[in-house]
Order: C-alpha cells, then structure tokens, then sequence
C-alpha cells in the first residue's frame, strides 16, 4: 500500500466533511449549523405588496398640513384650503402676501406650482410622484424590519424581492394566535394624527354625510372603543406621526395600559402653539382613521409629549408602541403569496424525507455491494463522504435545507454512484480486454472522465437555471443537486481513484477479479 | 454479478423503427391528454388558496362542506383526503389580500363546531404572483433547454445537440401526458421534477453519445449503425444499473416520502423509466436519421489533426529561431 496524491486529498474531503457537518448532526450549541426551511422547522412566508398610491396622497395630505400651519403661523388668511389625490389648491385674502407664500411654497421640494392671482395650486411633479413611491417600499421594509426585530423572533427575514415586492419570513412560530400577532404587528399602518374636533358643527354629525362634510373641509371619524359614536374633524391634520420621536406602554391611574408617546421639537413647537390658540375646543388623538380619545384644551401644551388610551391589553399596547416607534408605513400593505407551515407538519416531512434517504441509501449500498463487490464498496465509500460533505458545505455556507433540497438529497444518492458504475464498467471491460490491473484502472478512468464530465456539466445547468428561476423551497432543491454533483466530482472520481492506487499491488496480486470487480476470472 | 456481456452486440437500430411508432404513439396521445383534459394548475401558478387541515378523528367531509357553504369565499371549494383518513386540504380559486385577516383564520373560525382539528399548511398565491411564477416556469425550462443545447452543440456536434433536445422533449411530453392523466396539481414542486428529468434524461443520452463519439474516432469502420450499435450495447450495463439505483431512490421516496412530495416523485419516477429508454431508443436512432458523416467526421479530424501539427511545427521553428 502507498500513499497518493488522490488519496490523501480525499481524506482531507473525508476530514472537511466529517468536522463541518458535526454540529448539523449531532445538534451542538456551537458551530455553523444548516439552517432548516420553513417548510421543515414551521413558519410563515409572505410576500407583500405596497400600495404606492397611497403614498403620494399622504405626501399631499402633510404639504396641506404645513402650508395650514405656515399661515397660522404668520396670520395669512387663506381660503379655501383644500386637496385631493394629487394636488393642493388654496387662495389667499390678501394679495400682499403673495410674495411670502410664492417663498414658503417654493421650498416644498418636487411640486409644480402655478399662481392665479391670488389663487395657488400644487402637485407633484412626476418625478417625485415615482421618488415618493419608491420611498414608500424603502420605507415599509425599513419600518416592517424594525418593528419584527422587536417582536422576539430570531432572525426575521425582510427583503426587497423584485422591483417592489417585500419578502417577510419568519421561521419558529408556534402557534397561530402568534402568527395573527405577527401580522397584525406588520400590517398596522400605525399612522398617528391629531386632529382638531370642528366644534362648530360638530354637534349635527349624526345627521351629515361624508360629501357634507368635505364640503367643509372636515371628515368624519368613528371612535375606536363605540363605533356609533362619530367626531367631525377638521380635513387637515395639525400633526402627523413622523414627528413622533418615541412610543412605550404605560399604565393610568387605573393600572390600564395605555400609551406614551413624544414628539421631536418642531412637532412640540406646532403642538404648542396649535394648544395655545384652541383653550376650550377639543383635539382627536387618531390612529389609523379611528378616535381614540378627544379631550378638552385646557391650556397651551408645551413640551411635546402625549396619550393614547384605549381598551387594550398589556400585549396589544406593547405591540402597538412597537409599530408607532418603529414608524408609521407610509402606504398600505397588502397579501400577494403566503405560506404558512405548522411546526408539526414540518416535523412529519422531517420525518417522512428521512425515510425514504435512509430507505433509498441502504437500497443503493446493498445493490453496489452484490453487484460490484469491492469495486462496490468503494464506490460506496465515496457516496457515503458524499453526503457528509453536502452537509458540510451546507453548514458552512449557511445554506436552507428545504423539503425539495431533501428530495435533492436523496436524488444525489441514486445518481452520485452513476460516476462509480461508468467507471466500473470501463475498467471491467478492459480486464475483459486482458489489459493488466494497472492499465485497466488508469484507462478506466480516463475513458470514463470525459462522460462524466459532460454529463454533470448538463445536469448542472439545469441545476443553476432552476437556482436562478426557482422560488422559495424549490431553490434549496437547486442548492443541494449543485454540492451533490460536484462533490460527487470529489469523492467518485478523485476519491475511489486514490483507494485505488493505494490497493492496486493488492488487487494485482490476489488476481482474484470475482472479489473485487465482482467478474469472473 | 453482471446483467450482460459484452459478448454479443445487440441490434438496437433494427428496433428503431418500431420504437419510432411507440414513442409517436406516446407523444401524441400525451398531446391529446394535454389538449383535451389540460394541465390541472395547482395553487403555484394558477392561483388561489390551499389549507390543509388535520383532525383527531377521521375527517368528517360532509360535515366540514356543510360549514363551508355559508361563506362566499368558499364558492368552489374542493375538499379532499391528503395522504391518510384524518387529514384534508380545501382547494379554492379565491385569495384573500389583506395581511391580517386570512382564509386561514375564517376557515379556522367556520370549521369551529366540526371537531378537534389543526391548521397545518395555509398557501395563498394571488394572481400577480401565479401568473409571475407560471412565466418563470416556462423560462426556466426553455433556458435550460437552450444551455444545454448550446453545451452539447459545443462538446460534440451540432446533429447530437439536435437529437438530445428532441429526446429531451420526447420524455417531458410524456412526464406532462402522465401527470394529466393521473390528474396531479402541476406546482413548483412538479416543475423542479421536469427540470431534474432533463439533466437526468440528458445523463444517460451523455454517456450513449459518448461512447458512439469515442467509436466514431476509434473506429475504423465507417458505418453508423455499426458503431451505434456496439455504443449503446457497452453502455448498456450502466444505463440498467444507474437507472436501477436511481429509480430505487425515487421509489422510496415515491412510497415513504409523504403526500407533500408525492406529485414530484410521480414525475420524476415517469422521467426515470421514459428518460432511460429514450437515451437508448429516440436519441439514437434520431442521429442516424440526420446522416452524421463518419467519413466527414474522419476527415474533419484529421485536417484538425494536421493542423495542431502544423502549429507545432511553426512554434519549433520560432523556438529554434528558424523564423
């Protein structure tokens, strides 16, 4: 027996695979470990989309807010202050301030202005309409990331797939009130609005009509713990969330949870001076169109900071604190895929996959083994260094081992021995030849190699198209077929090649060809 | 142990011909299926929602169908067995969009009164998405026809590049005839078998041509039929044996792998048995057809010959400073 080359390579594959694929194995704490997919460890996988439109009409909603308070601010009069999907309209009383207004508007970024006399209008130019939109996906996988980092999953995955699709993957939830959690937490818009209460009429909301209303520039808002009771609010909000700075649960004098929150200086400053000018009139705290508490001014408020109360229990208001910290979503969100496995299904595939690896291998080793003798448990020897080392690469890579990916797996044992048959047969059809031991493995495999080759090289293909084009479970299919066919190059080739070597004086000697190649002779 | 000899070349050209007509046969009824019953699309790429529900007990259908009618949302739906008496999946063609109210949960909520059950899987695909995936599906099978066509085009010739797509087709016609006939919802899971049936089928033509490539440049004879012939009667031990270990594998995951895998290990149990026998029965026979010159060939090698001696010559004359 020597040492070659081949062998002591092999034996290094043998190592690589044995010591990387352990903590996978034997479930160690430390150590790279192969991921599970979601449809084997029980998960939820979403793919959402954003309504963009939304996005530009809450963009003109805040421009009419901050030309409102601007004119507040220095005692404009304007008229007739209204918007709708894509433009801000208003005119004002004095034509003296044409020119303050021309430079106020002039430093809204991205709008188209035209002036009338003393009539104003805006929109968005196109460009910012598509610069908004894009912001408003930007954001919702900023905001949606943020939000499921606090929630208590590991490893949340939130991704852009596409141009504007987001990828949301949470793996290890247990039960489905947790799921329900999890995307109610993503879905809230978490939009926070305080609202001026139009007292002059509020008191014939009962009796008004939407249209009614806008035609005073007002809306009409159902409270969040009695939907039968309405508020008529002014149209325009004095404020809006993102100028909230932070969020947390509290508790009131009753041991209710409600929340706190804070708002940045410009949002106290507007706060204030809103406060300062209303003492008597009432203020809607709004959340995502309802009302949740309208109390009375009393006094200017400084300082910045608020309440909301409402019905909730300790776990709803902490999620609810999570999404207004975490930011509002600038657009809706909405459901184009999901895929939700139970963790007991998960464990079934498990289970059910292992089987038929399990079943398939032993099928494929005892079959070797009869047909081929020695030569068969060689080649059994390299398929079994094949499948630690699709392990291992797996773990170190991080890769997903997916149901599909086990199917790969258990594929990779059938066609990984096809290298060892092509082989075989080559090498026993020169000992037919009468070529001698040496020669017949050497030419063996030369002849084979080129075949080989061609054929892992076309299987491949298909692999990486399927990598490229597949989804999901299917790509970890791709993954692990790709290691299966090249580590077959390793260890089928390479590997028996070099045992080979190591027992060719043997074999030479023995002359016994039924032992080892499994021929007569 | 060995299944065959090489003591004898067998004559597989001689059964070309009525192979030819069996695989006509084939094709063309697999086409019919396709035309007339159609691709049963599953939740992937047509769209729509799956939820599998497993109960204590056996699954009360009735029971459960009587429930679901009181829902719109449940207009069409399908309720059937999955893999064992406890356990059904409700099939229909409507989705919900909003993220947090699903027809997981209102299925969960209609089901209520029918017993002690669990939700295991819910798959929503919205329309956008099906049609997304359906146009993936269809790209990626033709790019990896073309990648492979071009591979094969590039290692040996043009002709087995031809032969190869066609046996390639050959066998997903009849992958796709067989998964119609036997009604399966055509999924992802499907897709990735037809793509593994192409670089399975595609091995075991690989290894045929191989060896009628190698037989065209070592032989001395000129005749195609010949050299197919012996070609494919040498590899033939290892198309049986690696067809054997690779339908045992399949096999098993057939029969243990759980009703999730089973429409993948349908298909690729067809593309085994169908990929084997066109690597040996259309592949061939389609290149003696084309008329590949193995004198042309002979010469082509030859002059590409003389050429490498040729260049060898120049860069000795350069070496040895004679230019």
């Amino acid at each position: 027996m020597k040492l070659n080359y081949r062998i002591v390579v092999f034996a290094f594959a043998i190592v690589f695979g044995l010591f990387f694929s352990a903590p996978s194995l034997l479930q160690m704490q430390d150590g790279k470990k192969v991921t599970l997919g979601l449809d084997l460890q029980g998960g939820l996988h979403m793919l959402l989309g954003v309504k963009t439109e939304e996005a530009t009409k809450s963009r003109i909603k805040s421009i009419a807010a901050s030309i409102k308070h601007f004119s507040d601010r220095k005692d404009i009069l304007i008229d007739e202050l209204k918007f709708n999907e894509s433009s801000v309209s208003f005119s004002i009383l004095d034509v003296d301030d044409v020119k303050s207004v021309k430079e106020f508007l002039g430093e809204i970024d991205g709008t188209n202005i035209s002036v009338n006399g003393e009539s104003f209008s805006l929109s968005l130019t196109p460009k910012e309409i598509i610069k908004t939109e894009k912001q408003s996906i930007d954001q919702a996988i900023e905001t949606i990331r943020n939000r499921l980092d606090q929630f208590g999953l590991t490893e949340p995955v939130v991704a852009r797939q596409g141009e504007e699709k987001i990828l949301v993957q949470l793996a290890g939830i247990k039960s489905q009130e947790e799921e329900q959690r999890a995307r109610e937490l993503i879905s809230r818009a978490a939009k926070l609005e305080l609202m001026a209460v139009d007292e002059d009429r509020n008191a014939r909301v009962n009796s008004m009509s939407p249209s009614d209303a806008a035609a005073y520039g007002d809306v009409i808002l159902e409270d969040a713990k009695n939907p039968q009771m309405k508020y008529l609010v002014r149209e325009i909000p004095i404020l809006d969330g993102g100028m909230l700075t932070d969020a947390s649960m509290g508790f009131d004098q009753n041991n209710r949870p409600l929340i706190n929150f804070k708002l940045n200086a410009e949002g106290a400053e507007i706060f204030g001076d809103f406060t300062g000018k209303s003492v008597g009139k009432r203020l809607a705290v709004v959340l995502d169109g309802k009302v949740y508490s309208a109390p009375n001014i009393n006094e200017r408020i400084g300082g910045g900071s608020g309440q909301i109360s409402g019905n909730y229990t300790v776990m709803e208001a902490k999620d609810l604190a999570i999404a207004l910290r975490s930011g509002a979503l600038l657009a809706p969100i909405y459901l184009m895929e999901k895929r939700s496995v139970g963790p007991s299904l998960g464990a079934d595939s498990i289970k059910a996959s292992m089987i038929a690896l399990i079943g398939g291998f032993i099928l494929v080793i005892v079959f070797m083994m009869v047909y081929y003798r020695a030569a068969g448990v060689i080649a059994n020897i390299a398929l079994i260094a094949n499948l630690f080392i699709i392990l291992a690469v797996m773990s170190l890579f991080g890769a997903t081992l997916t149901l599909p990916g086990m199917a790969g797996i258990v594929l990779t044992v059938g066609m990984a021995v096809d290298a060892n048959v092509i082989i075989s047969e080559r090498i026993r059809e020169l000992i037919y030849e009468g070529k001698s031991i040496h020669k017949a493995i050497e030419e063996g495999y030369a002849n084979a190699m080129r075949a080989i080759l061609d054929a892992n090289i076309t299987t491949l293909i298909a692999a990486v198209v399927l990598y490229a084009y597949g989804t999901g479970a299917i790509k970890g299919f791709a993954i692990t077929i790709s290691i299966g066919i090249l580590a077959s190059m390793l260890t089928a080739i390479l590997g028996t090649h070099g045992i080979y070597e190591m027992l060719e004086k043997k074999i030479q000697k023995s002359k016994n060809n039924r032992f080892w190649f499994g021929i007569k002779g | 142990m060995e299944f065959f000899k090489y003591t004898r070349t067998f004559n597989f050209m001689g059964k070309s011909r009525a192979a030819m007509i069996f695989s006509v046969i084939l094709v063309l009824a697999s086409l019919a299926l396709l035309m007339t019953k159609g691709l049963n699309y599953g939740v992937d790429f047509a769209g729509g929602t799956i939820v599998q529900v497993k109960y204590d007990t056996p699954a009360p259908i009735d029971d459960m169908r009587e429930k679901l009618k009181s829902n719109k949302l449940f207009d069409g739906a399908s309720i059937t067995e999955f893999g064992a008496a406890d356990e059904v999946v409700i099939r229909m063609k409507s989705t919900t969009g909003s993220v947090t109210v699903d027809i997981g949960d209102i299925t969960r909520e209609a089901l209520q009164s029918t017993g002690n059950f669990e939700i295991r899987r819910v798959d929503i695909v919205g329309p956008t998405v099906g049609a997304e995936l359906k146009e993936k599906g269809i790209m990626s099978l033709v790019l990896a026809i073309v990648g492979i066509l071009i591979y094969v085009a590039f290692r040996f010739e043009w002709r087995f590049a031809v032969a190869s797509i066609v046996a390639l087709i050959h066998d997903i016609s009849i992958a796709l005839g067989a998964i119609t006939l036997v009604g399966l919802d055509v999924n992802l899971d499907v897709l990735a078998a037809l793509l593994t049936i192409l670089g399975y089928s595609l091995n075991d033509t690989i290894i045929v041509f191989d060896r009628i490539r190698e037989g065209v440049t070592d032989s001395k004879s000129t005749d195609l039929t010949n050299i197919i012939n012996e070609s494919v009667t040498r590899t033939l031990a290892r198309t049986t044996l690696t067809s054997l270990t690779t339908f045992f594998v399949v096999f098993t995951l057939f029969m243990f792998g759980g009703e999730i895998i089973h429409s993948f290990a349908f298909t690729l149990l067809v593309g085994v048995v169908v990929g084997t026998y066109s690597s040996i029965f259309v592949a061939s026979p389609i290149l003696l057809w084309f008329g590949f010159d193995v004198k042309g060939y002979h010469v082509k090698l030859a002059a590409k010959a003389k050429r490498e001696v040729e260049k060898e010559r120049m860069r000795d004359q350069y070496e040895s400073g004679v230019m």
